[in-house]
């Protein structure tokens, strides 16, 4: 299996551990990525705030890129990206003023064969049996509350992947690999998003709700497949104890983490040495 | 020689205001065949129709055109105007300017322009019409009443006391529908099943009433005053004539852990069951999907006589000779002949687990408004006690959610269930008449209590019993420790609320029940995107469907509270005695009908009809050998609509009153 790759900048600086386990867990599993050339920022949230041309004109560079390069199928493992990606994908797609007004603007033609991917479709495609069998390492301990947040699954009308209210892809890759997926509430609530900056509190509040709602309901890890859910729930978990005055330690994991720990990688391998909390306790 | 009078009217103002009358009737009378054109005020009063007949003496008209309202409105007016003063009523016609004229343009001069065009029209076919006369029928002076719900028990016992024979045909293995489900009603708090359950004993005890429960209509065939109904009655695996209603076969069955319907999943039943102690027939059934002995039959693939599992219920049952319980029973398809049906399939309930962020319907504590309605009756499975049905314990608080899939275009449904509104205020009290310390909170979009006495019951629910109404939607349910925390926001003020709750009611919407849209093909009769049957007139024909001799009744049209149902209920059996008052039926001649000599018996006409209304006739030589098959109109069932006139390739069926040469003048003369 042969898969397009764009990296988005995040994975590359504070969430270099995602960027590290889907290397390592895609390599473990026999599907080679090949990274885009020349690819640049997809716009995320500013672009969109900013101009809607401008926020499908970046991540539509991107797409027309990937066309040229003859990547069908683009890899983009964090989740504003592939939002983005998708957004724009849909939108130039149906619409042929909008098609060719960005043509113009990045000046390369746009013809709508690249189908945007995050991590968890990668893996789905890849099916859960051929999973399974790749796994030299059990993850029995783990009891994991699996997290999609905002924008995995939303909105459902342009990601169409899942579903919004209650997703399951990220239970079934887990569950595949040995791990209890623990039915709890949080699943798709915000985290706090890019507020981390702008209202550190008001992250530390809905941060909070989600790690202690996982911790209710059984979960002693937390599983995520978005750069700012991560951020938000393990380098921020030190301040959300603070406030709270709690001594909670709830380690929380990129799925492409616990895939590549299940294939066989070690710890360093998979990227969790980079974790702000100590999350080497369930994996022996 | 024609002799056509032209009567142009002004509507109040209603059409003379754009188009103008005075100008409408000089170039009528110069339109060749009219030899009298007048204008007048109002056509349709009493001076006006009699101006109409006055000129049919005096100038020996030989057709009539009215410009006037659409024919929807007044045809049938000055058709019997014209009848009175001996002119055929088929020979007066209606030229539509208002709805198609002045209602709809602003230039004056272009209006009466095109005024003037639509008499000219009317004035060309006019001359083409010929005398019809209307078609006669017979009628079979008895009912079908499908339904047996509030709706149906009042059609039927209307009906059946106005002197005629009612067959009334219900799903399940009681009447009673799901008012018998409900506690107490509003506006006035009385008791459901005690206004409810005489009602349905008087239909079990009346001489007309012919019940037929655990069926289901198979078949209709036939037209207004002739249907054939084919009734399935399903196999109860009972004898219900040897039956005596003692119930000591429900008392052995093993099988006790089915979910009741009748309960709506909160209590349980078991295999041989009657929904529930006052159910009418008190006659029970054998589920036999759940069954041990039939479950084991199938398991082992062989007849159920051979099969020896089980059997407690037959054991027990006290008749003897022969026992009341007969495995071996099989379904049976009855043949009715009834002159009128009357359809009240009602409504079912949206489902909760629709919602996902209301938890997809997976926590027992996040009920439906049913659910509550069998909480809170002393007939239901805590005899009446307010209790959570996961741990059984008193809820302190319930929140109440109104519109859940009503008016929410995202679910597919936007119009209001028109109920909601009021059993949930009525739910709010009876909470609190029950948990005195107990608070209810209510998210509401608006509050929609119109009707009589129904906004001082809401306002009641508010001041005196102390509900909590909060204008907003609920954003999510998480259950936290036990308990349930609703997310929701107060639009007053604008503020976001989190509500810790021991129980949350969901105000779901009201839906057609499943499968109306089968009976409506079987009937014949439209049904809309919802699949609500479709009345013939929204404000004017409330009751009856475009199918004459088919009328409707309750919630299977539309959402409707227990007064309406009943109100419509009474409606179309005044309907219904209004066709078995005369012994034959005057149909409109308005039909089609086929040129047998033209006709190569394709039978597109046949695919095309809505109503079942062409047949195939053989046609036989001598010597009794078909040579050919060709379409036939049955004139009591065709309805006119002229379907088969467009499909025909060979141009061979034509419509009384529209045939081609009438068409073709009218098209001729623009």
């Amino acid at each position: 299996m042969k898969v397009g790759y764009y990296p988005g900048c995040s994975v590359e600086g504070t969430a270099r551990e995602f960027g590290i386990s889907v290397r390592k867990s895609c390599e473990l599993l026999g599907i080679e990525l090949v990274d885009l050339d020349d690819w640049s920022c997809c716009g995320a949230t500013a672009a969109h705030n900013t101009s809607h041309l401008l926020s499908v004109a970046l991540p539509g560079r991107n797409l027309a890129l990937a066309e040229q390069q003859g990547l069908d199928k683009l890899l983009a493992p964090c989740a504003a990206c592939s939002n983005r990606l998708i957004a724009a994908h849909k939108e130039m797609t149906e619409s042929d003023t909008l098609r060719s007004e960005i043509a113009d603007l990045i000046e390369m033609p746009y013809s709508s064969s690249v189908k945007v991917l995050n991590y968890l479709e990668l893996i789905l495609n890849y099916g859960m049996e051929n999973l399974a069998s790749k796994v030299t390492r059990k993850l029995a301990d783990f009891k994991v509350a699996c997290y999609y947040g905002c924008l995995l699954v939303r909105p459902p009308k342009i990601v169409e992947f899942d579903d919004a209210e209650n997703p399951q892809s990220m239970d079934r890759i887990v569950t595949a690999l040995g791990a209890e997926a623990v039915d709890w509430e949080y699943k798709v609530e915000c985290c706090g998003g890019g507020f981390t900056i702008s209202d550190p509190k008001l992250v530390e509040t809905l941060s909070h709700d989600v790690i202690e709602n996982a911790e209710a309901e059984g979960a002693n890890a937390i599983a995520v497949s978005c750069p700012l859910c991560h951020a938000n729930l393990d380098m921020k978990q030190a301040a959300i104890n603070a406030r709270f005055h709690e001594k909670r330690k709830m380690p929380v994991f990129y799925v492409s983490e616990l895939v590549a720990l299940g294939c066989g990688a070690t710890p360093e391998e998979a990227g969790i040495n980079k974790h702000f909390v100590d999350s080497y306790a369930l994996i022996r | 020689m024609a002799r056509i009078g032209v009567f142009i009217c002004h509507c109040g103002e209603n059409i003379a205001r754009t188009v103008d009358p005075i100008a409408c009737a000089e170039a009528a009378k110069k339109m060749r065949g009219v030899v009298h054109a007048v204008e007048y005020k109002y056509m349709c009063s009493d001076p006006g129709q009699q101006m109409i007949k006055e000129a049919i003496a005096e100038h020996r008209l030989t057709g009539v055109v009215v410009a006037a309202c659409s024919p929807q409105m007044h045809e049938t007016t000055f058709r019997r105007a014209s009848a009175e003063a001996g002119l055929n009523p088929y020979l007066c016609e209606i030229s539509n300017v208002r709805e198609h004229c002045s209602w709809v343009h602003e230039d004056k001069a272009a209006a009466t322009e095109k005024g003037i065009d639509l008499i000219r029209v009317m004035v060309e076919k006019v001359k083409k019409n010929e005398e019809l006369q209307p078609i006669k029928v017979p009628v079979t002076k008895r009912a079908l009443v499908i339904g047996g719900g509030i709706a149906g028990i009042q059609t039927a016992l209307d009906i059946a006391n106005g002197g005629h024979e009612v067959v009334l045909v219900e799903r399940t293995p009681s009447i009673g529908g799901h008012m018998a489900q409900l506690s107490e009603t509003f506006p006035t708090l009385d008791c459901s099943q005690c206004i409810l359950t005489p009602r349905m004993v008087e239909v079990g005890q009346h001489p007309r009433i012919k019940l037929y429960v655990y069926s289901e209509i198979e078949s209709v065939d036939g037209f207004i005053g002739n249907f054939e109904v084919k009734i399935r009655q399903k196999a109860k695996s009972v004898d219900t004539k040897l039956c005596t209603g003692c119930g000591a076969c429900q008392q052995v069955c093993p099988q006790k852990k089915i979910p009741s319907e009748f309960d709506v999943g909160l209590g349980t039943r078991t295999a041989i069951y009657s929904p529930f102690p006052q159910a009418v027939p008190n006659k029970p059934v054998i589920d036999r999907e759940n069954c041990l002995r039939f479950r084991a039959a199938r398991k082992k693939g062989i007849p159920i006589d051979e099969c020896t599992v089980c059997g407690k219920c037959y054991e027990e049952c006290p008749i003897e000779p022969r026992k009341a319980v007969d495995f071996s029973q099989t379904d049976e398809v009855v043949t009715e002949k009834v002159g009128a049906i009357v359809v009240a399939t009602g409504f079912e309930l949206y489902p909760t687990d629709a919602y996902g962020e209301y938890g997809y319907g997976k926590h027992p504590d996040i009920i439906s408004g049913l659910e509550f309605e069998r909480l809170a009756s002393a007939s239901g499975p805590t005899t009446g006690e307010i209790r959570r049905p996961s741990d059984g314990s008193v809820p302190k608080n319930v929140v109440f959610i109104q519109c859940v899939g009503s008016r929410d275009n995202a679910k597919g449904i936007p119009y209001c269930s028109k109920i909601c509104c009021m059993y949930t205020a009525k739910h709010t009290m009876l909470y609190k008449h029950k948990v005195h310390d107990g608070q209810a909170y209510v998210f509401y979009m608006d509050i929609r209590s119109g009707g009589k006495n129904y906004d001082e019951f809401v306002r009641r629910a508010i001041e005196e019993d102390g509900a909590v109404y909060l204008r907003g939607r609920v954003s999510r349910i998480y259950r936290k420790e036990g308990r349930l925390v609703v997310l929701g926001v107060d639009t007053l003020s604008g503020k976001k609320v989190e509500i810790e709750t021991d129980m949350v009611v969901l105000a779901t919407a009201m839906q057609a029940q499943p499968q109306t849209d089968k009976l409506a093909q079987t009937l014949g009769i439209p049904y809309d995107q919802y699949e609500f049957l479709s009345e013939a007139h929204p404000k004017l024909r409330p009751v009856e469907t475009n199918t004459a001799g088919v009328m409707l009744a309750g919630a299977c049209q539309a959402p409707k509270d227990i007064p309406d149902a009943v109100a419509q209920g009474s409606a179309a059996a005044s309907k219904v005695l209004g066709i078995f008052s005369s012994d034959e039926l005057e149909r409109e001649p308005v039909v089609a009908s086929v040129d047998e000599n033209i006709c190569f018996g394709c039978l597109a006409c046949k695919e095309v009809c809505p109503y079942g209304a062409i047949e195939e006739k053989e046609i036989k030589d001598r010597d009794g050998n078909v040579v050919r098959v060709v379409a036939q109109v049955n004139p009591g069932v065709c309805q006119g609509c002229g379907l088969c006139v467009a499909a025909c390739r060979a141009n061979c069926i034509d419509l009384a009153g529209f045939n081609d040469e009438q068409v073709y003048a009218e098209i001729k003369a623009l």
